[in-house]
């Protein structure tokens, strides 16, 4: 017997993944657990991790001997690969078999996604072509194999209910367009997740802030607040602005604006510092071996952690054992003071900069190698200004995520550097998140919410939505056409619902490339699909137009003409506004997709 | 420090040898009966022959080849964890002979902080007798003496008040990793060998 007991929060990474889930079946106290992945850590051994590192090692049976790749549940097959903990080491000596950061992949458009372009090996690839044997997958093979494992895992512990049959909600950065949010949840199906909805991560790490604060929240938090959701993880950095509110007791979330994909993150701390050191080294007279280096950023990354720490020490060693056998007589070692680790990192991550400042950029070659595009300015706070400026929204809290942020000192930092841009203001910051798992455990937290537990969300969408009709009328020379605003989704529209748009039948444009215009309100809580308003005069904001070009079809006669249809609106669990035209005469039909998430706050 | 070490040698000839080390031994009350403490079984497979050295206590009979070789996997592959995480068969194998007590302490630092790793990873570890070292306790009538070793001369009948010299450690958990076939466990590290890039 299978059924839905569960509600599973998945955080799918760019570096680690991590579960957290409740037994919704459990009664009111069942409390959110996060949930250990087994995974392979070392050839043949098989052992639970808190995460799941984000990587997948496409060896060769000479590199890694397929059976040393096996898992316990698999009944004896090889699948040849292997995700997790032992990828990621072992991947760390055969870079060119190794898959990592497949979610930057997946929301990077110079690139056919779907394609096998992983592990990436820009340009040298094609000329070793013929002596290259090795497997490549698509972004989105990646990560529907990252989300397999969790799966397979999950069923493991789980035989009386399987993934594919609880509600899943699947973290994605506030950052991923249409696009990217689409071939995530392709990658979920391909996995085998059927009940899915996208979450957004920092509204994640925002719910999960409120899970823990409770009913105190109103203690950190008041409504008007505007909150900057800052979220460092191990190779990128997502910002957000979510503004709260109180309606009739509910607390509301609004995501209001959403920065870049920010290729920069804890690693590139780590390899600073391992530059650093290996420099050191090398002026004592002190050699670092190849084989020596991961486990020099090993012990970077642990000295970063010691010496940003709240209450640091005055300076951390650094050693890394012999790479040989030999390991006392191969000792390097050296050390690192907290002044320095202050003026590479916090200083070169988080420089207190003047509000106005925006990220370098490095005057770009003519020619420039095809692959991700990685952040050049690595200051942390450049690009945090930028945001802000761009969307004049004053924040008057933060809340810290990702892995990064344990630093105490760089969290300390960015809130002074933030407060400054605000007359030196405070900015508060808001406690109590566990900052590794915050976006797994508020994903699953905001699913207990949809059932009715927890503090009081507002659902459905924060606006009433209307595209643009033309109106028909005589042509007057110097005057385009008047456009009147048609309300296809009302205020606070569930996610997951649709309705008929009723009213007269519209004529759609087919068969040529053409703009169609949307437009928003956020007070205008009463218009009901089919309401017709004038967009000049209510409080109506545009949003960015949709070009499409929509095909002819069944009716290659009508290209470029009208075709009489009648609208119906679907939004989408995936925060998308899908806008269905059928023509009346039942031949053919349309579909319009709008990203909610994407236009529907940056005005 | 030399304590930890003093456990952790008979941790480990125990572990692979099934005897302490012949100092500890000396003082080591004969045991009543080798199973009847015997720590929880590790997690694993199921397997259907598990069943048989329950039954079998008889210590002359040899376990069946199958069995022999799950004790000699679970050995190596807890071997092989020390050797990974903190460089113990490297350290082990290595004569000291050459060295400055500075730099293997250096060394030791990093061995030390691996092994604690693998071990808190994998072992729940108490106190058998939880208070503080070299101050009074008493020993409860009925207590096992397994788990408390008296020392001393020893007269009359428990309870006895003495001096706890050391507070004794006990498993209460073991989390081993789950091994899967097919792999050969001797190899507690294999060989690396850089390729150059032509």
């Amino acid at each position: 017997m299978s059924k839905s007991t569960h509600v599973v929060g998945i955080d799918l990474g760019t570096t680690n993944s991590a579960i957290a889930a409740v037994d919704v079946a459990g009664g009111e106290k069942a409390a959110i657990e996060h949930v250990p992945i087994p995974q392979v850590v070392a050839p043949g051994e098989v052992d639970p991790r808190p995460t799941l590192p984000s990587f997948l090692l496409l060896p060769t049976a000479l590199e890694v001997p397929p059976e040393a790749m096996m898992l316990p549940w698999s009944g004896g097959a090889q699948p040849g690969y292997v995700v997790g903990e032992m990828a990621r080491e072992r991947g760390s000596e055969l870079p060119d078999r190794l898959v990592s950061s497949a979610k930057s992949w997946l929301s990077f458009g110079g690139v056919d996604r779907t394609a096998g372009i992983l592990p990436w090996r820009g340009a040298e690839g094609d000329d070793e072509e013929a002596d290259d044997t090795g497997a490549r997958v698509s972004p989105v093979e990646a990560s529907a194999r990252y989300l397999a494992h969790l799966r397979a895992t999950w069923d493991q512990a789980h035989p009386d209910a399987p993934l594919g049959e609880q509600e899943v909600l699947l973290t994605v950065p506030a950052s991923f367009d249409a696009v990217a949010r689409e071939l995530t949840v392709t990658a979920a199906r391909q996995a085998g997740l059927e009940k899915l909805t996208l979450l957004e991560e920092p509204q994640a790490a925002f719910y999960s802030f409120l899970a823990r604060a409770g009913d105190s929240w109103r203690k950190q938090l008041r409504p008007g607040d505007v909150v900057v959701v800052i979220d460092v993880g191990g190779g990128t950095c997502d910002f957000s602005l979510i503004a709260v509110s109180e309606q009739e007791g509910n607390l509301a979330l609004e995501r209001v604006a959403v920065g870049d994909h920010i290729l920069l993150g804890g690693d590139n701390m780590d390899l600073t510092l391992a530059h650093a050191v290996t420099q050191k080294l090398a002026a004592d007279g002190q050699k670092l071996k190849s084989s020596q280096y991961r486990g020099l950023v090993h012990a970077c990354r642990r000295a970063k952690e010691t010496l940003l720490s709240e209450k640091p020490p005055k300076s951390a060693t650094i050693t890394v054992l012999g790479g040989g056998s030999k390991i006392i007589g191969g000792t390097l070692k050296s050390k690192i003071d907290r002044e320095e680790v202050e003026k590479l990192l916090v200083d070169g991550f988080a420089p207190a900069v003047a509000a106005d400042s925006a990220p370098r950029v490095q005057r770009a070659l003519g020619l420039r190698e095809l692959g991700l595009p990685y952040a050049t300015d690595p200051a942390v706070t450049r690009h945090l200004a930028a945001f802000l400026a761009r969307h004049g929204r004053r924040p008057t809290a933060i809340l810290f995520n990702g892995g990064v942020m344990k630093g105490g000192l760089l969290r300390r930092r960015i809130a002074e550097v933030v407060s400054s841009w605000y007359g030196g203001e405070e900015v508060r910051v808001l406690e109590g998140t566990d900052l590794d798992l915050a976006v797994a455990h508020g994903a699953a937290y905001y699913g207990l919410v949809r059932h009715g537990r927890g503090i009081r969300i507002r659902g459905g969408t924060a606006r009433a939505y209307y595209i643009g009709v033309e109106s028909a009328m005589p042509a007057i020379p110097g005057f385009a056409p008047p456009v009147k605003a048609l309300c296809v989704a009302p205020f606070g529209m569930e996610e997951g619902t649709r309705v008929e748009v009723p009213g007269q039948e519209l004529g759609l444009l087919v068969g040529e490339p053409t703009e169609f215009r949307f437009f928003a309100s956020s007070s205008r809580k009463k218009d009901r699909p089919g309401q017709v308003v004038d967009p000049e005069e209510e409080e109506l904001q545009e949003l960015a137009p949709v070009l499409a070009d929509l095909p002819a079809g069944d009716r290659p006669e009508a290209a470029g003409q009208l075709v009489p249809v009648t609208l119906a609106a679907h939004v989408t669990e995936i925060g998308t506004l899908e806008l269905w035209s059928s023509a009346s005469d039942g031949r053919g039909r349309w579909k319009l997709e709008y990203s909610l998430r994407e236009g529907g706050g940056e005005q | 420090m030399s304590r930890f070490i003093l456990a952790f040698a008979c941790f480990f000839k125990l572990l692979f040898t099934g005897k302490l080390p012949a100092a500890a031994a000396a003082r080591l009350p004969e045991a009543k009966k080798p199973e009847a403490r015997a720590l929880p079984e590790p997690k694993k497979e199921p397997e259907p022959e598990k069943k048989k050295p329950v039954v079998e206590v008889k210590p002359v009979v040899k376990p069946s080849g199958d069995l022999a070789a799950h004790h000699r996997d679970g050995a190596l592959a807890l071997l092989a964890l020390l050797q990974r995480e903190g460089r113990l068969v490297d350290f082990l194998r290595e004569s000291l002979d050459s060295y400055q007590d500075a730099d293997i302490g250096v060394a030791v630092r990093d061995i030390h902080r691996g092994c604690k790793k693998v071990i808190e990873e994998h072992f729940v570890l108490e106190a058998v007798m939880p208070g503080e070292e070299d101050t009074r306790v008493k020993v409860p009538a009925g207590f096992d003496p397994g788990e408390v070793r008296l020392i001393g001369k020893i007269s009359g009948e428990p309870p006895f008040t003495g001096t706890l010299r050391h507070h004794g450690w006990r498993v209460t958990e073991v989390k081993l990793p789950t091994l899967t076939e097919g792999v050969d466990r001797r190899v507690l590290a294999p060989a690396e060998v850089e390729i150059a890039s032509a």
